[in-house]
């Protein structure tokens, strides 16, 4: 189940392969899990393919060790990963706000599933807040990508690497139980992005110097207020040069559907659905959910008579929608709990029903 | 002729002030640590993953390359820094509620799993930091702030013996309890610390080191006091041994 980097050449492959195979091609050296449907196969295909690259795999004894491993392994400068679904990933939340702290590249790839609480292993998108907001201590932000195809899943894992790297902050492939499963073609590029020096901050032993010391225990409250103002300044400028999404039809629009992820599959067939109507609707897509795209959004909301956000969970992307139209629009919402995302034929009714 | 008795480690920090409680034992915990990074020529070469409590001011001491970990987690951290760099030498240095209570089930796995790391764990029967609090090697019937009428079985449960359960992970190459109480035994614990580390740079397995400590603040004794509860109290509880060390066969 390799798959090469061949130019043009197309492999038909589940996204949780492609996330694990776009991860070694971009130069990941350690990964560090523990199981959970439904994102397991990326556990098991790394486990004989970084063997068998000399590259390190640990089974670890709970998704607590796991990720902590990776904050050990991205302390000495290599590329490091981990992997998990919703419920464990809660589990992860100490450790994700000590990366932020500490400044360490971490790569999470969460795979979401049903919750709260154990839950099911159904898609869903009900760990947006989990991951945009933060479940662990303190202010902090971490990088959230959020693919909608496999291809996406393949190339924004790449991204991932790139950009946890690029601003030494823990950054979080946002897919769910649909991409993980699911099998479409992809083609495999050779990772895109140049490599980062990370040589003045990395441990490797003091060796001709003093040691270093990655730390995030500031026990004068001064220097805190410091720090913080410097994490915040690098999270402005992350939003400033990393916001992306994709918008169709949205030039003439009246109504802009706002989705993310797998979802938004179904939302783009939608909207060509309305059109077929007369309806003027738009696509307005996501793909960093940290940094949030508020800015376009807001100015959309000057000539836009109605927003309504598309969601798997009870409604959570809605209110950053809200917080970025400000009141120049309403903003209204689809949803359904957990599971496939509502067909293309039920998002039309509804949005007739809204209109 | 002037005789020098006494060297300050080259691994120490120059600029560090001591930070702990008079009569502590971390200070020659941390002293040792550094003498023998110093003799084994590991100083370069090393990354320590620091823990929570008291314990997390070693990178205060050691000029060395050090990872801070959330409570409990040091041994995960220290496998992460040690996969990633297998050529370096990686140790931990935690506190008995860190290693043995919340950060259990890292500290046998990484045992377990054979990890090429060394741990050194100071047993003070409290958590230090917090005030005093009850802990994973509280002994039977000793009060504490959350143990105001003493630890009894029927309440609170067993302490934990971290050196035999150490022991009897497969994985581990050399398990030791030891005491700073006297100067024989300084000695002693700090040749356990360097079997410890030898074992790391021999490649064979866990290398680990329990340090029966002091901790007069929390006892409310003097540190004369405090020694004489080690001696009299905690050793004949925890008691001082090789529990394990497979170069010996």
């Amino acid at each position: 189940m390799v798959a090469e980097c061949v130019e043009n050449k197309k492999v038909l492959i589940k996204g949780n392969f492609a996330i694990a195979q776009a991860a070694i091609n971009a130069g990941c050296e350690c990964y560090f899990g523990y199981p959970i449907t439904p994102q397991s196969e990326i556990g098991e295909f790394m486990s004989g393919k970084m063997q068998e690259l000399g590259r390190a795999y640990v089974s670890a004894e709970s998704e607590l060790a796991a990720i902590n491993m990776v904050l050990g392994a991205c302390s000495t400068g290599v590329k490091a990963m981990s992997s998990s679904s919703s419920c464990a990933v809660a589990l992860m939340q100490e450790a994700l706000s000590y990366a932020t702290a500490d400044e360490l590249p971490v790569v999470l790839v969460s795979v979401m599933r049903g919750g709260p609480g154990l839950g099911n292993i159904y898609p869903s998108q009900g760990d947006y807040f989990q991951s945009t907001k933060g479940g662990g201590n303190g202010d902090y932000k971490l990088i959230v990508l959020a693919p909608s195809t496999v291809q996406e899943c393949a190339d924004l894992t790449y991204k991932a690497f790139y950009l946890a790297q690029k601003y030494k902050n823990p950054t979080v492939l946002l897919a769910d139980g649909l991409l993980g499963q699911m099998m479409e073609p992809v083609e495999f590029k050779p990772y895109p992005y140049p490599e980062i020096d990370n040589s003045s901050w990395a441990l490797t032993g003091a060796k001709g110097r003093d040691g270093r010391i990655i730390r995030s225990y500031a026990p004068l409250a001064d220097n805190q207020c410091e720090f913080l103002e410097k994490l915040y300044e690098k999270y402005r400028k992350i939003e400033e040069n990393e916001t992306e999404w994709e918008e169709i039809g949205t030039e003439d629009a009246d109504i802009v559907l706002v989705s993310f992820g797998s979802t938004s599959r179904n939302v783009k067939t939608a909207a060509k659905l309305c059109r077929q109507k007369g309806l003027k609707v738009g696509v307005f897509r996501p793909i960093t959910l940290f940094p949030f795209p508020n800015k376009r959004l807001n100015e959309l909301a000057d000539r836009v008579k109605k927003f309504i956000t598309v969601e798997v969970n009870m409604g959570q992307m809605v209110n950053d929608v809200k917080l970025a139209v400000n009141g120049k629009a309403p903003v209204e919402l689809i949803h359904k709990g957990v599971g496939a995302p509502p067909s293309p034929e039920d998002i039309m009714s509804q949005i007739e029903e809204l209109i | 002729m002037a005789t020098q008795v006494f060297k300050i480690a080259d691994t120490f920090r120059k600029d560090a002030k001591y930070t702990f409680c008079p009569g502590c034992d971390h200070g020659v915990a941390i002293r040792l640590v550094a003498e023998v990074l110093d003799e084994l020529g590991l100083r370069d070469n090393a990354i320590v993953a620091a823990a929570i409590g008291c314990s997390v001011t070693i990178y205060d001491f050691l000029n060395i390359d050090a990872l801070e970990s959330p409570h409990g987690r040091a041994m995960a951290e220290a496998t992460g820094i040690k996969r990633a760099r297998p050529d370096k030498f990686v140790f931990t240095y935690q506190g008995d509620g860190d290693f043995a209570s919340i950060g259990l089930a890292e500290s046998m796995h990484a045992a377990l799993r054979g990890e090429k790391l060394s741990a050194i764990c100071i047993n003070n029967t409290t958590y230090g930091m917090t005030g005093g609090q009850l802990g994973p090697t509280t002994l039977v019937g000793q009060v504490t702030t959350t143990s105001p009428t003493g630890r009894n079985l029927e309440y609170y449960g067993y302490p934990i013996k971290i050196a035999e359960h150490i022991a009897l992970c497969d994985g581990t190459a050399f398990s030791a309890r030891v005491s700073l109480d006297t100067v024989a035994n300084i000695r002693k614990a700090k040749q356990a610390i360097k079997k410890a580390f030898e074992v790391q740079m021999k490649g064979l397995g866990f290398g680990f080191v329990e340090i029966l400590s002091s901790c007069p603040t929390n006892w409310r004794m003097t540190p004369e006091q405090a020694h004489d509860r080690v001696r009299n109290e905690m050793m004949e509880v925890f008691k001082p041994g090789i529990y394990k060390d497979i170069t010996e066969n």
